[in-house]
């Protein structure tokens, strides 16, 4: 059970304008803003709860994941995980919580990778017999039986995520921070990475928090999502609800040969282009190829399309999560 | 599965990272090879000035040449151990980049992880170059070589001195580590450690026999000095071995490492855990 409520957060930056006139002036008299990173965070994830928390760059995420970790403490507001205070009890705290921060490593630079892991061992007293299943299962599910023998330092960026994957869950963590897990990963370890998540919370009943820009990772592994923007939790709510209110029409494209003239359409289906122009609406024979956007069913749109040409392929896209997610920070202005 | 494995103690962590870190620093053969050649000439040459010294008027010697001699052997011996210039970027950069969250997120003491970090480099660094220096310099000829403690007479005397001389050891690299923490933990506040360093190294290097060994100070210096944390980190185990301190001066002076490495300790941390509720994580 993690509960935040009115987390506030605020950072002193120096500031100066550029330039060495300005660099001088400020070694006598320091300029100082204070940016306020989370204005007002409340929100309750329950257990084995996945849950997406996304916002835009800079808007508090890697800040409201800190706080959550123990490493932040918030200048107000009240943090309770799993009945304690993160940055009071932070020992106790942490070692029920795996944490991949995907632009650090939580592996030893030079050592191989199994040591690491050991060490880690050591660090949380994991069971040794409890360490052994979970490493054997990680390895199996991760890949890594290659990877062990190997210095953190000579891994590839994909393996080296593996690794801090499976460094995040040998103590077998209740709750897990992702933040963002996949960044720079190839399809095929982006793949793995998310069945691996998805399995680890079924099975286990891990409670996920995911932070990231890759809306693919969101859409397959979570269903709740919060939205911040400016330090503020703009929304939170059920992916399909999100999706359902911010989904804009959606796209059909048709090619055909003949004539058409295409000023009358069905309600709810409008011309966008025809071959790639806007504003034309009549062509003659030939092959041809219209965009149109259309609200609810295609079906009028495409006996329409059929009777009066020849179609010859017909394709209809439903809006992406990104363009989703574009609305959504756009509605709200973040 | 070793036996301490199978009982996790709060010490066990903790011993786990002086492993890693103890093995991680004993890689490097090339610089110990290279810093067992540069410890052993500079220690040659001081002999050869101070022998010079003592030609000149052995009145003027606040200790015995055989003790200055054994100061000056020892202390290049030890030298890796004792230096005020030896830091650990990890813990620089861990503060200045922002990667110090990774540590956070341990269950662990991060006074405690840092501290045996340095205790570990520091350890692993002396292991490797301070037997070639001790056995070379216990041939080279009387007046230039290393010898038992001047005023050791029975084989009891030597086993004492050479047991107190290896507690005072154990308490400079506590007393050297737990100052280098305060220069890790200004860190928090200037971002930039190159000017802290300089004036710690340079400070801490006379004030602690360093240069000259204290007593051959000027008058009164010494009387004070010797009393100041930088002077149990090597001047302590280096006049107890010289045979400079010996008997109850030699163990009030080991107390007074262990009274200083204390508080060190104690403030240290108490300053880092106040540094870390202000933290800011550098670099998002």
């Amino acid at each position: 059970m993690i509960r935040l409520s009115h987390i506030k957060k605020s950072f002193r930056v120096s500031r100066r304008a550029g330039g060495i006139k300005n660099a001088v002036g400020s070694f006598f008299r320091r300029q100082y803003d204070t940016v306020e990173a989370l204005a007002d965070i409340s929100f309750e994830i329950g257990d084995g709860e996945m849950v997406g928390y996304i916002g835009p760059n800079g808007a508090g995420k890697s800040s409201t994941v800190k706080v959550m970790s123990g490493i932040l403490t918030p200048d107000s507001g009240e943090c309770v995980i799993n009945g304690r205070v993160p940055w009071k009890q932070r020992k106790e705290h942490v070692s029920e919580l795996g944490v991949v921060f995907g632009q650090r490593s939580a592996l030893w630079w030079d050592v191989p990778v199994a040591d690491s892991f050991e060490l880690l061992q050591a660090i949380y007293s994991v069971d040794p017999i409890e360490y052994r299943r979970n490493l054997d299962r990680l390895t199996e599910m991760l890949d890594l039986s290659q990877l062990l023998q190997t210095p953190t330092r000579q891994l590839s960026l994909g393996q080296r995520m593996r690794c801090e994957i499976a460094a995040a869950l040998i103590h077998s963590p209740k709750i897990l921070f992702l933040d963002e897990p996949t960044i720079g990963l190839d399809a095929v370890s982006k793949i793995a990475v998310r069945d691996f998540v998805a399995d680890l919370n079924r099975e286990r009943g891990t409670t996920v928090i995911l932070t990231t820009h890759d809306m693919q990772d969101i859409e397959a592994l979570t269903k709740r999502i919060i939205l911040i923007g400016r330090g503020r939790i703009l929304l939170d709510g059920q992916l399909s609800d999100l999706r359902h209110r911010f989904e804009g029409r959606r796209r059909l494209t048709a090619e055909f040969t003949g004539s058409a003239d295409l000023t009358a359409l069905p309600e709810g289906a409008s011309l966008l282009t025809l071959d790639g122009r806007e504003g034309l609406s009549a062509v003659s024979d030939g092959s041809h190829r219209a965009v149109f956007a259309i609200d609810g069913s295609p079906s009028a749109l495409i006996s329409l399309l059929s009777g009066k040409t020849e179609l010859t392929d017909i394709a209809v896209e439903s809006t992406s999560i990104d363009e989703i997610v574009v609305n959504m920070y756009r509605e709200y202005g973040v | 599965m070793s036996e301490a494995a199978k009982q996790p103690s709060f010490l066990h962590k903790y011993l786990a990272f002086f492993h890693i870190r103890f093995s991680a620093g004993l890689q490097y053969r090339a610089a110990a090879l290279a810093g067992i050649a540069t410890q052993f000439f500079w220690g040659f040459m001081e002999t050869l000035l101070y022998n010079a010294f003592w030609r000149g008027d052995p009145s003027a010697f606040p200790m015995g040449l055989q003790a200055t001699v054994n100061y000056i052997w020892f202390r290049q011996a030890m030298l890796s151990m004792f230096n005020s210039w030896h830091f650990d970027s990890s813990i620089f950069s861990a503060i200045t980049g922002g990667s110090i969250s990774m540590e956070l997120i341990r269950p662990c003491d991060l006074y405690a992880m840092w501290l045996t970090k340095s205790c570990a480099s520091r350890l692993s660094r002396v292991v490797l170059r301070c037997m070639p220096i001790l056995v070379i310099a216990s041939f080279l000829p009387a007046g230039y070589g290393m010898r038992f403690p001047e005023g050791c007479e029975t084989a009891g005397d030597v086993v004492f001195a050479l047991a107190v001389t290896l507690i005072s050891l154990i308490g400079s690299l506590l007393v050297v580590s737990s100052i280098e923490m305060f220069v890790y933990i200004s860190t928090f506040y200037t971002l930039n450690h190159a000017g802290v360093r300089m004036v710690y190294g340079m400070v801490a290097g006379f004030l602690g026999g360093e240069l000259v060994p204290l007593p051959f100070l000027p008058d009164g210096f010494y009387d004070v000095l010797q009393y100041l944390p930088f002077a149990a980190v090597q001047s302590a185990p280096c006049l107890i071995w010289g045979g400079t301190l010996a008997g109850m001066d030699a163990l009030r002076t080991v107390g007074l490492q262990f009274i200083w490495a204390a508080v060190l300790i104690v403030t240290g941390r108490m300053w880092l855990n106040r540094s870390l509720k202000r933290v800011v994580v550098q670099g998002g």
